[in-house]
């Protein structure tokens, strides 16, 4: 399914699962219907099953586990939003939230960023 | 390629269901490379994982070097982590990891702290992309000497303070958890934490010299137990290379992959460009190519039939049928090949005690395997480790010994 399972040393052995993650108090909860984008420094590498993501700055490295999760990462600059981006990613109207909380995730690793241009 | 592994019917990687599983299947790329850049050690540790000492004459060139580099950025080879033999000892090794950082390849290096002085220290404090670990096997000169060598200690806590003091942020202590320090895992946290640095600790395996003291030096079965209890309360803070997956088998899973990642996630790279399918595994047996061969580096790792052979997941042997395989998956393969335990059945160090009754079960004239590749000093080395009994270098002059020796005092 649409999810991630966050890695942060695979090489060292903490691997958070991607509901452990915390969120710091001062972190606002991830707003889909703001712009957003996948971050300057990170870099996509295409596996069968998806794709690795590694963050050049936190040194994060991260899983996508579906090939469409990778098309809507990839997508999410060009689109005002996450729904629009979900809907020209032909992604079910079902699986949306399954979504979001994949890319709430992501954007808690700062692997996505907010744009600040719509 | 000899056929050493178990035959598995190859199957088709399944689409979604756990990262685990996918991981089984292995990657376009590996995810965690360790790459020797030499052979050549000031120490000779006794439990030396690739028998370094001396530098081979065939080790790659500042300038094949720098291709592996290039072709690891294309295919995104996001860090690697730089061993040895004693990597810092390589005249080209800052100019290599300069290159490395500059095309986007971090390294994380390991080292006995030989050549950090102050002036490296701060060079490594001011590097984006670079991490550090010192190698120490005792929290206490005492025990670390008697294994990795008289004077080691000192060295280490001298590159730890060099680190601390040039503001070095999160530079690693690495330790290899033995009989003689498992006691120590709290001291060693302690003496991490003392420097700002994060503790490391991994499995001793019987690779390389490691084969000739691993009986007297892997943990016992109860160090095992608390061990894993040590892990269990302490993980969150220490890192172990996911490299004891084979104490999840008393349990509950301990965090990280618990996944033999050999072909799969992981490799080696050797100082003279063989690739193997782990850094524990340097034996013929595991060896699928070399980078210096057309195709390079990326041919091996896809295209070679041993890591095709990796890329199945085990569906036969002993372990398969035990409650417990799919937390320990069967344990660490290089600890099996080289305790002469077959692959499909349990770990030499089995938690549930298979792996005991395994060793004891070996056909009592059953040689296990020797790697052929071996660069220990030949010579004496200063300050050579204890464990093995003082070295016995006969005198070249009896005065050598006593300048009254021989001499008649009555």
């Amino acid at each position: 399914m649409a999810d991630t399972a966050l890695v942060t040393d695979p090489a060292a052995g903490t691997t958070p699962a991607a509901g452990e993650v915390t969120i710091p108090a001062d972190e606002l909860p991830f707003d889909p219907s703001l712009p957003w984008q996948k971050s300057a420094s990170v870099a996509l590498r295409p596996e069968p099953f998806g794709a690795l993501v590694y963050h050049f700055g936190n040194r994060k490295l991260s899983f996508l586990k579906s090939q469409p999760l990778v098309a809507v990462v990839k997508a999410l600059g060009d689109h005002p939003d996450v729904p629009s981006t979900l809907r020209a990613c032909d992604v079910p109207e079902a699986q949306h939230p399954a979504y979001v909380t994949a890319l709430a995730t992501l954007s808690r690793s700062q692997m996505i960023e907010k744009r600040s241009t719509p | 390629m000899t056929a050493v592994l178990p035959p598995r019917a190859p199957a088709q990687r399944p689409t979604g269901g756990k990262l685990i599983d996918q991981f089984e299947y292995g990657l376009d790329a590996p995810i965690c490379l360790t790459w020797e850049l030499t052979y050549a050690c000031n120490l000779a540790c006794a439990h030396c994982l690739s028998s370094s000492g001396r530098r081979d004459p065939r080790e790659l060139s500042t300038a094949e070097a720098e291709g592996v580099i290039d072709e690891l950025q294309r295919m995104q080879v996001f860090y690697v982590n730089v061993g040895g033999g004693e990597p810092t000892v390589r005249p080209d090794f800052w100019h290599l990891l300069d290159y490395a950082i500059g095309h986007d390849v971090g390294v994380k290096f390991s080292t006995n702290g030989v050549k950090l002085n102050k002036q490296r220290a701060a060079q490594l404090a001011r590097t984006d992309y670079v991490d550090v670990q010192i190698s120490l096997d005792g929290a206490t000169a005492a025990v670390n000497d008697r294994v990795r060598g008289t004077g080691s200690y000192a060295t280490a806590i001298t590159a730890l303070e060099n680190l601390a003091e040039a503001g070095m942020n999160d530079f690693k202590v690495s330790v290899v958890v033995t009989r003689e320090n498992a006691g120590q895992l709290d001291a060693f946290k302690e003496l991490t934490d003392s420097f700002g640095a994060q503790l490391r600790i991994t499995r001793l395996r019987p690779s390389g010299r490691g084969a000739d003291v691993w009986d007297e030096l892997h943990p016992t079965m109860a160090q095992q137990k608390d061990l894993y209890q040590w892990l269990l309360a302490n993980g969150d803070g220490v890192l172990t290379g996911d490299s004891f997956f084979h104490l999840s088998a008393f349990g509950e899973a301990l965090p990280g992959l618990n996944l033999c990642g050999a072909g799969r996630v992981v490799c080696l790279i050797d100082p003279v460009g063989d690739v193997y399918a782990c850094p524990f595994a340097i034996h013929e047996n595991f060896l699928a190519g070399n980078v210096r061969s057309p195709g390079g580096f990326q041919t091996v790792w896809q295209q070679s039939e041993l890591f095709a052979d990796l890329r199945n997941p085990q569906t036969g042997g002993a372990c398969t049928k035990c409650q417990h395989f799919d937390s320990c998956r069967g344990g660490c393969m290089a600890a099996k090949f080289f305790t002469g335990l077959p692959l499909d059945g349990p770990d030499p160090e089995c938690v549930q005690g298979y792996g005991e009754t395994a060793l004891a079960a070996r056909d009592l004239e059953l040689i296990t395997p020797k790697s052929h590749i071996d660069h220990s000093h030949k010579g004496p080395v200063r300050g050579q480790p204890t464990l093995l009994g003082m070295p016995s270098i006969p005198p070249a002059k009896i005065c050598d010994e006593s300048p009254l020796a021989g001499m008649d005092l009555r």
